[in-house]
């Protein structure tokens, strides 16, 4: 039984959530296959995506999955944080709140935001991204593609790469991926490794060519150039021939490993563009399961809402 | 006016008194000390009697360390609402960090300050004044100018003095006049954009952790400019492990070091972030278990001499944010005893040592007149029920902001009446 209130993060959800979340995201995927991509399941919902830092991807997909589902979406971009622009972020969600929206997608630039506006709104939250510390669906699009192609979770190897520190995908994909019973793997320089992540139960290594052979899963994180302080690395150049995922690197990968990146790519500096290219490049399957992952919980939340009003 | 403090169980620690006495308070000082029943007093003039019976009889509290933001920030608090919150907490004597605006770094601002507090405040108020001007950490403040108007010790709190020569400085030009250096021990460029402690929970929230080297780097700077240049140390609120083991090893070697740590610092761990309230952040931040222990430990050795709550009044305003953008600090005077004495139960500190720690050392180290219950000092006295059990209630705060993470917790030790040369500021009955 899915009886969660709000997505704020895969810390939250059990084996059996996310199961139930997957099985509904795979039941929803055709629908977005079909000439008239829209079914009435969510028609009268209202869901606002506040995003309070830019995001095409992540929105998009927010916006496109409410849409197949019949709901009214709007969309609200507020690329200032709060307390410069003037409004108190807590007035502004209780503001929307005001105006009866089923549904609160909530993206920040900070990490905690979703999960205290929950504690001030009644209304469900999704997180759609805070700052590094959760961004679950992505986590569950990415377990959603790997379950896809493996037909399994359970005892599946996973590396992640890259600026392991300012990744909230991370976050998000080792409570998952530790709650589905698979090993992962960190790697990255020592300055993006955060301090006392081993206790999060995953291993961490610095050498990427080292730790490729046997890994079911490689997930390549993007640079985020925009996060780093300017002690962390040497250069983009040194970064990109220590971590970049090149061809002659994958030959030492098993022959049906998945490459994953939750984009947006940097080409070149995390992943050659042949890698990119290559067929065990899952990375625009990602996108595609994304929609149907967030019709999924969009679904799961508000059927989960009329079930407690009954 | 003269007052009789009945049957309550006298501690003060300075003279070494822990059993049932009677005091007689008269003209705002302490006229007599003497075993319950056995004051003889003038019947001319009848005395008003309290009654302490169950409770605990102590000098007034001193607390070294609290922010009352006047001038310049009033809607957070004022001396007034300030001092209203120390009656209520049992403190009778308060010093005052100087980061208002202006910044308490001229004569002028301490004499308004002092002057304010003269005819506003319900209780001792000691100021102490900026080591550099406007706490820009450039230059050196006018200490003996500020002395002269009434500073009792220098202090950039909440900035720390960054460069090493300035301090140096400092503490050679503060021997002149004998006053300690409070420092807010904090490499900045260790905890730009912080907001936690570093490590496993700042990894798991995704929040950008001040790692505790932070602290114990200026710590270890600090006694070594003082081991050559003389001067002396007063570490504020100290919250690692190691910075605890390196003042411990300073004293060993006799140097003129001191430290204070705040209550929260030893109640509550990193844990307490989760959840991202507002009201758990505060500089320098909530640490490990590893660190409270160690903390236990500094207060029970002596290494830690005093308490101090660090009182830092924020609005609703500057915390109901994201927890990168709310404010540093929590207040603290009105759950300071009763946090304290938990180190009592868990059989840290004895009574009469967590009492010793809020009165007599702060008063030895700052050289006030104050913290003891000596025949002709003033009357400044705390009553307190020890072990009556109460929940904190933050909305019954006198102070003007209500920033604390205890709201709820069910705690012992009220205060029932606080004194200030002999007037009653505080009595839970009237409140």
């Amino acid at each position: 039984m899915f009886n969660l209130k709000n997505i704020l993060g895969t810390k939250s959800l059990s084996k059996e959530d996310i199961i139930t979340i997957l099985d509904t995201a795979d039941s929803f995927k055709e629908i977005s296959t079909r000439p008239i991509k829209k079914v009435p399941t969510l028609r009268g919902k209202t869901v606002i995506n506040l995003f309070f830092e830019p995001s095409t991807r992540t929105r998009t997909s927010f916006e496109i999955a409410g849409k197949r589902l019949s709901a009214d979406v709007i969309n609200i971009s507020e690329y200032s944080s709060s307390s410069v622009k003037g409004e108190n972020l807590i007035d502004t969600a209780l503001n929307l709140e005001a105006m009866h929206p089923d549904i609160m997608v909530v993206r920040h630039s900070l990490s905690g935001i979703p999960e205290m506006l929950s504690q001030f709104i009644e209304c469900p939250i999704i997180n759609a991204g805070d700052g590094y510390h959760e961004h679950p669906t992505q986590a569950l699009l990415d377990l959603q593609t790997i379950r896809e192609a493996k037909g399994t979770l359970m005892g599946l190897n996973v590396v992640i790469v890259g600026d392991i520190a300012h990744s909230r995908v991370v976050r998000s994909n080792i409570y998952a991926m530790k709650t589905m019973g698979m090993h992962v793997k960190l790697i990255g320089p020592p300055t993006m490794i955060p301090l006392g992540i081993e206790k999060m139960g995953v291993s961490v290594s610095y050498n990427l060519e080292d730790s490729i052979k046997g890994m079911d899963v490689i997930m390549m994180l993007r640079l985020q150039k925009e996060r780093q302080s300017k002690y962390l690395l040497s250069s983009i150049r040194e970064y990109s021939n220590l971590y970049c995922l090149t061809s002659k690197l994958l030959e030492k990968a098993k022959d049906d490993v998945l490459i994953f990146h939750p984009g947006p790519v940097n080409r070149g500096i995390e992943i050659s563009l042949d890698v990119m290219k290559s067929e065990r490049s899952f990375i625009l399957t990602q996108v595609t399961n994304g929609v149907a992952i967030r019709m999924a919980l969009m679904y799961l939340l508000l059927e989960n809402k009329n079930d407690n009003n009954n | 006016m003269t007052i009789i403090i009945k049957n309550g169980r006298v501690i003060d620690p300075a003279n070494n008194i822990d059993e049932p006495k009677d005091i007689l308070i008269s003209k705002g000082k302490i006229k007599a000390l003497d075993l319950p029943g056995k004051i003889n007093f003038n019947t001319e003039e009848k005395p008003s009697v309290i009654d302490a019976k169950g409770c605990v009889v102590c000098p007034g509290l001193i607390d070294m360390h609290v922010h009352f933001r006047e001038p310049g920030f009033e809607y957070k608090e004022t001396i007034k609402t300030g001092c209203e919150s120390a009656a209520a907490g049992g403190f009778t004597s308060v010093a005052i960090m100087p980061n208002t605006n202006p910044v308490n770094d001229t004569r002028a601002v301490t004499e308004h300050i002092l002057s304010l507090a003269k005819s506003e405040g319900l209780v001792n108020v000691y100021a102490i004044a900026a080591i550099t001007k406007k706490l820009a950490g450039e230059s050196l403040s006018e200490m003996g100018d500020l002395k002269n108007a009434g500073a009792i010790a220098f202090s950039d709190d909440g900035r720390p003095v960054m460069n090493n020569e300035l301090m140096r400085r400092a503490f050679e030009y503060s021997k002149m006049f004998n006053l300690p250096l409070i420092q807010h021990s904090e490499m900045l460029d260790l905890t730009e954009g912080g907001c936690m402690n570093e490590g496993m929970v700042s990894t798991e929230l995704g929040l950008k952790g001040m790692p505790s080297e932070a602290e114990d780097i200026m710590v270890y700077r600090d006694i070594a400019l003082l081991e050559k240049t003389g001067g002396r140390l007063h570490v504020a609120h100290i919250s690692s492990k190691n910075s605890v083991e390196l003042v411990r090893q300073a004293k060993s070697k006799g140097l003129p070091v001191t430290c204070e740590v705040a209550p929260h610092h030893f109640t509550l761990t990193e844990e307490a972030v989760r959840g991202y309230d507002t009201n758990t952040k505060m500089s320098p931040p909530l640490r490990t278990s590893d660190d409270v222990e160690a903390i236990k430990e500094g207060l029970r050795d002596g290494t830690i001499d005093i308490i101090a709550t660090d009182h830092a009044p924020h609005d609703i305003t500057d915390k109901h944010l994201e927890y990168q953008n709310a404010c540093f600090g929590i207040v603290g005077l009105e759950t300071a005893l009763p946090l304290s004495l938990k180190l009592v139960d868990e059989k840290i500190l004895s009574l009469s040592n967590v009492i010793k720690k809020l009165t007599s050392t702060p008063a030895d180290i700052f050289s006030l007149r104050a913290g003891n219950l000596s025949l002709g000092s003033d009357a400044d006295i705390l009553i307190f029920n020890p072990s009556l059990e109460y929940a904190i209630d933050i909305s019954k705060f006198h102070s003007k902001s209500k920033n604390s993470p205890f709201d709820g917790w069910k705690v012992k030790g009220k205060t029932t009446h606080t004194l200030v040369r002999g007037k009653t500021v505080y009595s839970e009955k009237t409140n």
